[in-house]
């Protein structure tokens, strides 16, 4: 199939960008997004041109590298799939496809599609992770935890920390990002007891960042390629509500 | 003060205000309704709210606090969202989100407009004094005739439409709201929130309903003189 590519192309940070065009020709519909995006540098790389540079690591959407807004959507709007997870025959042939990065104050943009996501990193070191002594490797079952309450840490921790809920949000805001985070920690022993300096710190860290208000667009969670709920930006409310007054 | 400054503690205050705010206009339909009841609904309503005296404007400082936080906070914390995204996407396509949440600024501004408008019209009267209840003659029990006032003012097409367009921005704003605030105070387990957004639509449009009978059946001449 051959499609036409609109493509982000910005030389660093301070560039001012512009979409190219580019063809893709003779592309196999059981490729994936990115090993397309490999064909396409291939050719651009044979004309002496610079390659799309984008953002990728394991390819098996598990590490949350892969950071691309297809046709208006965050990691092309398929549910629960990453870049690398898309495939081409979700595609038709001749289609126009628009590529660009994530697009935030807090993410600037590092080259073409690239754009540096410490600000999440800044949000997880401002308490993203029990600073209390928790000793050894605990036994199995030496803290017991009920099902429901492990279930409910395990949806939460299965945020990748991609960022598509900043880039899906029309305010830019990481609020389920932190609210995965502060949620998973919140219900297990070992996380509750700084609970209540966690909520403040990460979401002010978040806000210092220059991510935006979360409004309650609800685009974060339709946006996740790993269908993280907003259910844990309610508990994040919650665990927030309990710091006033302290 | 942390809940001033913070993005959730701000978000709370939003929500709480607002939802106080609905509080406001619960009471006050209810109010606006008794003019279905003749003049001795409204006028006996009126007279009854005046005789108040001094809680009237205790009442209505709270209220301007009420709203002056939910409208600073409101346009502050928009004013942030545009900033955060300097650039926008060439294509965007929405997924979730709906035309009322995204224009909640646009329509909250629309009835601060109406607001005041309203405020002038009914309760400062001086956009048509012709009609207002200061300049006609008592009712048949000596109270300002406050049903005359309205039906007179809303047999006026023009004033009717402001109406009418104010509470069309209303509803647009409660049909954000309503589920929004449910969101902000953590009442979502997950699968609540379908139920919870499709009541908040439902309570939306029983406002706008209730609130656009009045100047609608008045036009109608299904209430007169």
């Amino acid at each position: 199939m051959d499609l036409t590519l609109h493509v982000w192309r910005q030389n660093g940070p301070k560039d001012k960008g512009q979409l190219e065009t580019y063809p893709a020709k003779g592309i196999s519909p059981d490729m994936s997004f990115l090993e397309m995006l490999d064909e396409v540098n291939e050719e651009l790389i044979k004309t002496g041109k610079q390659p799309i540079v984008f953002d990728h690591d394991c390819r098996e959407g598990i590490c949350g590298m892969c950071s691309q807004v297809i046709n208006g959507r965050a990691h092309g709007g398929q549910e629960r799939t990453t870049v690398c997870q898309l495939h081409m025959r979700s595609f038709k042939d001749g289609d126009e496809v628009f590529i660009e990065p994530w697009r935030a104050r807090a993410f600037p943009i590092v080259k073409d599609l690239i754009v540096d996501r410490s600000a999440l990193e800044n949000i997880m070191q401002a308490g993203g992770y029990p600073s209390c002594h928790t000793g050894g490797v605990p036994d199995g079952n030496a803290h017991p935890i009920g099902k429901p309450v492990a279930d409910y840490a395990m949806d939460a921790a299965e945020c990748i920390g991609c960022g598509a809920c900043v880039a899906g949000c029309p305010n830019s805001s990481a609020m389920l990002f932190t609210s995965a985070k502060v949620a998973q920690l919140a219900v297990l022993p070992q996380g509750k007891i700084e609970a209540k300096a966690r909520v403040k710190n990460m979401t002010d860290t978040l806000q210092a960042e220059g991510f935006g208000n979360c409004t309650n667009h609800l685009e974060c969670e339709a946006s996740c390629p790993k269908g993280i709920s907003v259910k844990f930006i309610a508990k994040l409310n919650r665990e927030y509500m309990k710091t006033i007054g302290c | 003060m942390h809940l001033t400054q913070s993005t959730v503690g701000r978000k709370i205050l939003m929500a709480v205000t607002g939802l106080l705010l609905v509080g406001f206009i619960s009471m006050h339909l209810l109010g606006n309704l008794s003019v279905f009841a003749g003049p001795d609904g409204i006028n006996a309503y009126a007279e009854h709210l005046h005789d108040l005296g001094p809680l009237v404007w205790v009442f209505r400082l709270i209220m301007l606090v009420i709203f002056a936080v939910h409208i600073t906070f409101g346009i502050k914390l928009s004013m942030e969202n545009r900033a955060a995204t300097p650039v926008n996407y060439s294509i965007k396509k929405r997924m979730k989100t709906t035309f009322s949440s995204e224009s909640m600024l646009y329509t909250g501004l629309i009835l601060l407009a109406f607001l005041i408008y309203h405020l002038l019209h009914f309760t400062v009267q001086i956009t048509n004094p012709e009609i207002s209840a200061a300049n006609l003659p008592f009712d048949a029990a000596m109270r300002p005739d406050v049903f005359s006032m309205v039906v007179l003012s809303f047999q006026k097409v023009f004033v009717s439409l402001v109406y009418i367009v104010g509470m069309i921005a209303l509803f647009l704003h409660l049909t954000h709201g309503l589920s929004s605030f449910v969101q902000t105070f953590g009442w979502n387990n997950g699968p609540s929130h379908e139920k919870v957004t499709l009541g908040g639509k439902l309570v939306a449009v029983g406002f706008l309903l209730a609130y656009v009978a009045i100047p609608v059946l008045i036009l109608a001449r299904f209430v007169k003189l």
